[in-house]
């Protein structure tokens, strides 16, 4: 019998005799898009909670103010504003932040798929980050594009080694990837920072005194700015790059047997080797890919705006990669849930941000506090997800047991 | 008025899950000084009637009845309270912990309110070990015990929590033959005290071994109650199954060609270095299946994955159809037309949370049809997996479908029909029927045979003597690591048993 493709059939219609395996797995799925908003909404409450507490200011207003910070309001259709455009312009910071912080959370995400969890994100960062301004730097008789696509291709290389070492050492000593990534990210920053106190520091800026900088990477090797203007920091075409990252992290995984085979180990090793996969080899191949998402994320600040690394940079700056950890968790190592965690994340940096949150609504240096406790209750609870799944049946059970009951 | 000695009764138990109804009002009596088992394949609800036995569930209809009361458990402890005492299939014990801390857990012999006054523990436990005549030592620790010593501790922790009626979870499954004789001697003291016990299990002759009345049930509904007397493993069968059930496979007379598997003076080592596998040699040929036979633990398991190239020989050669594999992938070995049902299917033979598609495709996704370029074509593994799935009556499911939504029985049809579609020379068959009820064992039975009748060369691991038995044309037995014996299809079970033990007869525990 040939049936051209029929839709295939939905489990329900089958034979009804689930496994507690298959109702957990339904829950999990039910669950799927309900924590992550349990989650969220709880961590704005207690969020409020302390706004509450600290200022006696009303937590919707404060909320509402950050909002307006974002520069999300200016998509809302009866804003409006004078030139230069303030909400456009925190609009356009919102979308960078989204632009590095999807690419860092893919970094985790690809990994944690391989049953790896890439702390080292930061670490990849900064190597991407010193490839692309070097890159930059060099090569300045190339025309853009070319530059450009170099520069980026460095960068992704470098993430890739950096992270790949780590999955060397798992695959063969079985180094534990937590362990060594983190040792990765203490290495890049010392390294990393040495370079740009030393060799690399640019002599202009030593001769002026100035803390340790590299030169400026060369015109043709600079990111096209597509919004606002580049010397106010706007929005360059980094946004399509992560965005199109996304669709290709989506690809790599369903479509392809590289991402099979990652998804296989992923889920069971022991059925992976049994299948005929190379397991470590794999790790090796998960590392280096994740860290080649880290390494784009670092290129994309040092093209697209930040064009020459510093040491803050190095040190503080790189750090958004940890946020990439809570971005990847939150949204499920999914591509649309990761857009939309990235999105969070980054608005709830910009709206917080000293330079556009109200000083009158929410003292400025209490301000990134706030989004500080909301990220870590969301990391703590994206942990804790099981048991906001567990309180969600509960919810559900009792509900059942009333309704009998209350039939009777 | 209720029979004088009926203890519980379960009237009309209905448990509903969303989309199945498990139990659909259920009726089962224990008298006192019985064991009444309770039969079923995989899924007919056994497991959810003692659950709601034990507090763990709530019915939604129907009601408990305890000594001719109605009761209601909102947990396990209710049901502690009320003398039930449940073992269960996994054991719940402390393996840091002597036997005696295990078992007054919970219920601590105390001296001056807080500290665990251990001799008093330990005479506690020794007194209620004798007066059941267990032999147990009470200062061992339970990670330095057998399995079945550690099924002992779990029903002395019962029975000092005074329980009166003791629920057993499919308690042979992790059992050796040997032990699970033991357990039967136990049961039958505990039944002479008055003990009332429930033995959950799918297996027909332990039933019809242990039990003086059997409740069989089907598909969350009951189905009969029949006496000991009288009851034979055909008739158990038919009611659990709902339809006739062959318990002895059928098939002709074998006619070996040439020899396709070849295993030349194999050592293997396993994790620790241990040698396992100790210079083995033995071949089978096309249209054969030979059977290795022995006790758990043997080298069984490292010789399979030695052949299946997921451990590296020490020392030895194995050939496929005259090709030296020693030493080569795993891949390359699939590749050279090697089939593998591995030992363990949840742990190496799914990928639980795959689709059957993705998981019948484990060994060709990355070759055309399936992909090209290294890209995959999800289409064309569906359209693969509905056939497959068709052809070998995978149940519960389709080709999106999660492994891990399938029984255990269909779960390991999914593996067959990936090993089998795939249609290799030499088929590597490790404890295929593990855990599976009769109508799943007589499917993957009747597969290994149509195999072998097809000219391929079946090397059957199995730990159960019957299974080995009734379908093997050769048996070899291991005992520790070495090949003891070879033996023809119509060796004697105690003849076999002899010989799994080393020809010694094993030592009283």
């Amino acid at each position: 019998m040939r049936e051209p493709e029929r839709e295939p059939q939905a489990p329900e219609e089958a034979e009804a005799r689930p496994g507690l395996a298959a109702r957990l797995d339904r829950y999990q799925r039910a669950g799927g898009l309900v924590t992550p908003l349990v989650t969220t909404i709880f961590a704005f409450f207690v969020g409020g909670l302390v706004v509450l507490v600290i200022t006696g200011k009303n937590p919707l207003s404060t909320y509402l103010e950050i909002f307006n910070g974002t520069g999300l309001n200016w998509l809302l259709p009866w804003e409006t504003c004078a030139h230069p455009c303030g909400p456009a312009l925190s609009l356009q910071q919102t979308l960078l932040q989204l632009t590095t912080l999807t690419l860092t959370a893919l970094a985790v995400a690809f990994a944690f798929r391989c049953g790896l969890f890439n702390i080292g994100g930061q670490g990849q960062y900064i190597l991407g980050a010193l490839a692309a301004v070097q890159t930059g730097i060099w090569f300045e008789s190339l025309p853009a594009l070319p530059h450009v696509v170099l520069a980026v291709a460095a960068a992704a290389l470098a993430g890739a080694v950096w992270a790949g070492i780590a999955g060397l050492l798992k695959a063969t000593v079985g180094a534990h990837e937590v362990i060594s990534t983190i040792m990765l990210n203490w290495t890049a920053v010392f390294v990393v920072t040495y370079l740009v106190s030393g060799p690399l520091f640019d002599p202009v800026a030593e001769e002026a005194g100035a803390p340790p900088i590299t030169e400026p990477v060369a015109e043709s090797a600079r990111l096209p700015v597509i919004w606002g203007s580049a010397l106010l920091q706007g929005l360059h075409v980094g946004l399509f790059v992560a965005l199109a990252a996304l669709v290709l992290y989506w690809v790599v995984l369903n479509r392809t047997t590289l991402g099979y085979e990652v998804r296989a180990v992923g889920l069971n090793p022991d059925a992976a080797a049994y299948g005929g996969i190379p397991v470590a080899r794999r790790y090796v191949a998960a590392m280096a890919i994740s860290g080649s998402f880290a390494g784009t994320a670092g290129a994309m600040d040092i093209l697209g705006w930040q064009h020459t690394l510093d040491e803050t940079a190095v040190t503080s700056y790189s750090q958004i990669a940890f946020i990439g950890i809570a971005v990847a968790l939150l949204g499920r190592t999914t591509m649309v849930g990761i857009f939309f965690a990235g999105l969070l994340f980054a608005a709830l940096q910009t709206g917080t941000s000293t330079r556009n949150l109200n000083p009158e609504v929410f003292r400025p240096e209490l301000a990134g506090n706030l989004t500080e406790i909301i990220q870590g209750l969301i990391i703590l609870l994206v942990a804790a997800d099981l048991l906001v799944l567990y309180l969600w049946q509960a919810r559900r059970r009792l509900l059942r047991r009333r309704l009998p009951e209350a039939a009777s | 008025m209720p029979d004088e000695a009926v203890v519980l009764e379960l009237r009309g138990i209905t448990k509903r899950f969303p989309g199945v109804v498990a139990n659909d009002a259920i009726s089962f009596d224990l008298r006192r000084g019985e064991v009444h088992a309770l039969l079923g394949e995989n899924g007919a609800g056994k497991t959810t009637l003692m659950n709601v036995l034990y507090g763990l569930y709530r019915p939604d209809e129907g009601e408990i009845v305890l000594g001719g009361r109605p009761v209601a458990f909102h947990s396990p402890q209710d049901a502690i309270e009320h003398g039930i005492g449940m073992v269960h299939q996994h054991f719940m014990l402390i393996p840091v912990m002597t036997v005696a801390e295990n078992i007054v857990l919970a219920a601590e012999p105390a001296r001056a309110g807080i500290f665990l006054d251990y001799a008093e523990a330990r005479r506690r436990v020794l007194a209620l070990a004798e007066s059941f005549g267990f032999a147990i030592d009470p200062d061992a620790r339970v990670r330095d015990i057998g399995v079945g010593q550690q099924q002992r501790v779990e029903i002395l922790k019962a029975l000092y929590r005074r329980a009166d009626i003791l629920v057993l979870d499919e308690p042979t499954a992790v059992l050796t033959p040997q032990e699970a004789g033991e357990l039967f001697a136990i049961l039958n003291v505990l039944r002479r005290e008055g003990m009332s016990i429930v033995f959950i299990s799918h297996k027909l002759n332990e039933v019809l071994a242990i039990a003086d009345r059997i409740t069989v049930l089907r598909r969350g509904r009951k189905v009969d109650t029949v006496p000991r007397e009288g009851a034979t493993e055909a008739q158990l069968a038919r009611l659990m199954v709902g339809r006739e059930v062959l318990l002895r496979v059928e098939k002709r007379p074998p006619s070996p060609g040439e020899p396709l598997l070849e295993v030349r003076d194999l050592r293997v080592l396993d994790d620790r270095g241990l040698e396992k596998v100790r210079s083995v040699s033995f071949q089978v040929r096309a249209g054969e299946i030979v059977a290795l036979a022995g006790i758990d633990g043997n080298g069984q398991s490292e010789l399979v994955e030695a052949i299946s190239g997921l451990r590296r020989p020490a020392a030895g050669r194995i050939l496929v159809a005259g090709r030296d594999v020693t030493g080569r992938s795993v891949r390359e070995i699939i590749d050279l037309g090697v089939g593998h049902i591995p030992e363990d299917r949840q742990r190496r033979g799914l990928v639980l949370d795959f689709t059957l598609a993705e998981n019948l495709a484990l060994h060709d996704y990355d070759h055309p049809p399936a992909s090209r370029f290294g890209l995959l074509f999800p289409k064309r593994l569906v359209r693969w997996a509905r056939e497959l799935l068709e052809r070998f009556d995978v149940r519960g499911g389709g080709p999106l479908t999660p492994a891990s939504a399938l029984s255990g029985g269909n779960q390991q049809k999914v593996v067959l029909a990936r090993e089998l579609g795939r249609d290799p020379d030499v088929l590597l068959a490790a404890q295929p029927t593990r855990g599976l009820d009769v109508g799943a064992i007589e499917f993957v039975h009747r597969q290994l045979v149509e195999a072998r009748d097809r000219g391929k060369a079946v090397f059957l691991v199995s730990l159960e003597l019957e299974e080995v038995l009734s379908l093997a044309d050769r048996i070899l037995v291991i005992y520790e690591g070495r090949i003891v014996g070879e033996y023809g299809p119509d060796v004697s079970e105690d003849e076999l048993g002899i010989a799994m033990t080393g020809g010694r007869v094993a030592e009283a525990a």
